[in-house]
């Protein structure tokens, strides 16, 4: 009897010090684990204000004319080189009526290019082709291009800076 | 050498490494396992200890910034003593793995050695080869050029097909909203320390496993495997027949391992490493990002897959093929092992290499895309150097026709050959498919003249046979 319960004695405390074990290593993991994973997907959480960006004086762009203009994205850290910079095609429709394409293909997007003979966008990786409005002309891509809001201040044209377009479901 | 033998002998005594690792690497295996079949799981081995060796020598040269790392390539391959070899070997050890895994994965599977007991070995091995996939991918991105800022954006869209988290996963791998100073920071960390770090564990695993459970046995027809006996037989087999795992079989490793390294070697003096594109700019949008070649027949798959159904397969497709591979010990894991009485197993193996050479073979001519760089239609093969011909025929190079149609070998190839169209389509039905487009056509109606459309119909209608024969005759 006496022998039972001292192993029921002992077995509690070994259960004791196994779950404490259990519970101090999951606590010290989960204590360093959340600044470290936190670390990891800031850049999902914390998104970027997006920036006004001029991309050149309204009166160097030609009514009619599609060009493409580059500017620094939303967010360029100090390292990031030329790598900061992106681009758009803008499109002069009138004296002061603009529109702006991302130069990502909807489809997977890859750089579209804009073909002035054509007055296509055409896309170099699996043949999506646009028509001047940014609708789909041909190929696999499931929407037209996206575009970015632009305004002409104080003779500037300026282009407010967005996320890499995804295409989501 | 006497001195040096009893230096081991202390080393030993002192630590007992020869003592545990020698029955190890001598554990008998089955005699017909001693195979040249069964060296591609080493030679796998051994091209990944070259590649942690050359990307370590890397690291030393290479600057993991967004704004200097093409610089530092460019250093390492040009002004480095032996940069440029190290770079070859890194990105030709790259090449060899992924072509000895999936021999490996082909041989494993054509003699069945994926059943009882051996799926775990099946299971790690499949983890591997996603864990090699991601290491052949962001070793591409950190090649830090044109393609891969263009190859992270594409990888980036797929992973935004994904069902409700799609954005989140596709900003996860750029490092943010954009590309820039954090994506190659990222994609540097999975390249060098987690992915390598999952190697280095499931490597462990895997090895472990192949000693725990024994090499397989290569199969004979009508003997299949019963989990109720297997074990017992396996045992009486290398109990009886069993030869030294070392020096008896591994040999066969030794030597092909020696070529596969030599053969990396020898390719990294000769041809050295790919040349690296135009800089890792966003903004020039004079960009063809084709991925390496074992991804080449995906990127077929990506352009040839029907556009409604794209986003499943795009997302799914993976992930079935995944789940097929990873529960594959669990569809079947008894029963015959020779591939003499699977024949299903090798029409498996036979479609799925079909199918990748054949979608490789397409991808490697792309003949989705448009040709910006085809040559313009010359004044000979126009047959005119003035009027409506002429006029239609440089229309043909200007307004973009020549991107996707050839016309006597010059232009691309997404719409049909027009050389001879004239002999197949009247002036009624050019002028409509030119003014409507179809298929893959866009319609042309709302950007061309009058004047053009007539031009160039009037073009299209000279492309006949006996036009092309006439003009060759009178060439000569």
């Amino acid at each position: 009897m006496n022998e039972k319960t001292k192993t029921s004695e002992d077995c509690s405390r070994r259960q004791f010090f196994t779950h404490i074990s259990y519970t101090l290593g999951g606590l010290a993991a989960l204590m360093v684990g959340i600044p470290i994973v936190g670390s990891v997907l800031a850049p999902i959480v914390k998104q970027p204000l997006p920036i006004w960006r001029p991309v050149g004086e309204l009166k160097t762009f030609t009514v009619g004319d599609i060009v493409k203009v580059s500017f620094i994205d939303s967010s360029p850290l100090p390292w990031a080189g030329i790598t900061a910079e992106t681009a758009a095609w803008l499109h002069r429709k009138g004296q002061e009526d603009f529109t702006c394409f991302s130069v990502n293909c909807a489809h997977l997007g890859c750089p579209v290019r804009w073909v002035a003979g054509a007055r296509l966008f055409m896309c170099p990786c699996h043949g999506g082709v646009y028509y001047e409005d940014g609708t789909v002309a041909a190929g696999p891509p499931p929407r037209g291009l996206y575009d970015y809001p632009v305004r002409i201040n104080n003779g500037q044209v300026e282009i407010l800076t967005s996320p890499i377009p995804i295409t989501t479901v | 050498m006497e001195s040096l033998r009893r230096a081991w002998l202390w080393f030993d005594d002192r630590t007992g490494l020869g003592s545990a690792l020698g029955p190890v690497i001598k554990h008998p295996v089955p005699p017909n396992s001693a195979s040249w079949f069964y060296v591609f799981g080493s030679a796998t081995l051994f091209a990944f200890m070259l590649q942690v060796a050359t990307g370590v020598a890397l690291a030393f040269m290479y600057v993991p910034s967004a704004g200097e790392a093409y610089q530092s390539l460019q250093y390492i391959t040009d002004q480095t003593t032996f940069g440029r070899i190290v770079r070859g070997m890194h990105n030709w050890g790259a090449s060899a793995m992924i072509l000895l895994i999936g021999v490996h994965m082909v041989r494993v599977y054509l003699t069945a050695s994926y059943k009882f007991p051996r799926e775990m070995h099946w299971i790690s091995g499949v983890v591997l080869w996603a864990l090699v996939v991601i290491m052949a991918f962001s070793g591409q991105v950190i090649r830090w050029d044109q393609t891969a800022v263009w190859s992270t954006i594409v990888a980036s869209e797929q992973a935004g097909r994904i069902p409700f988290i799609g954005e989140w996963v596709a900003q996860f791998l750029i490092g943010g909203e954009t590309i820039g100073g954090a994506t190659l920071s990222r994609m540097f960390a999975y390249h060098v320390f987690i992915v390598p770090a999952l190697l280095f564990i499931f490597i462990g695993l895997h090895l472990y496993l192949v000693i725990k459970n024994g090499i397989s046995e290569f199969p004979k027809a009508g003997k299949p495997v019963d989990p109720k006996t297997y074990r017992k037989e396996y045992e009486a087999l290398v109990k009886k027949k069993g030869i030294p795992f070392w020096p008896d079989a591994a040999w066969r490793d030794m030597v092909f391992g020696f070529i596969v390294i030599t053969t990396i070697l020898v390719i990294a003096l000769i041809i050295g490493p790919p040349a690296l594109g135009p800089p890792p700019d966003p903004s020039n949008l004079d960009a063809l990002p084709v991925p390496d070649w074992y991804f080449v027949f995906y990127f077929a798959f990506l352009a040839l897959m029907p556009p409604q159904m794209e986003t499943y397969l795009m997302v799914f497709g993976p992930l079935l093929v995944g789940a097929l591979l990873f529960f594959l010990p669990f569809i079947s894991n008894k029963g015959e092992r020779s591939p003499l009485r699977r024949p299903w197993a090798v029409a498996i193996v036979a479609l799925t290499i079909a199918s990748i050479s054949g979608l490789w073979a397409i991808g490697i001519s792309s003949p989705w895309s448009p040709h910006f760089d085809a040559k313009p239609l010359t004044v000979e093969i126009i047959g005119a150097d003035s009027g409506p011909i002429y006029r239609g025929g440089m229309d043909f190079n200007e307004k973009g026709c020549l991107y996707c149609h050839k016309i006597s070998g010059h232009g691309g190839l997404r719409g049909p050959d027009l050389t001879y169209i004239g002999d197949r389509l009247s002036s009624n039905e050019l002028t409509w498919r030119i003014m409507n487009g179809g298929l893959n056509m866009p319609g042309f109606g709302g950007t061309l003249t009058n004047d053009e459309l007539s031009d160039l119909v009037i073009f299209l209608k000279s492309r006949t046979k006996q036009n092309q024969e006439s003009s060759s005759l009178g060439g000569d």
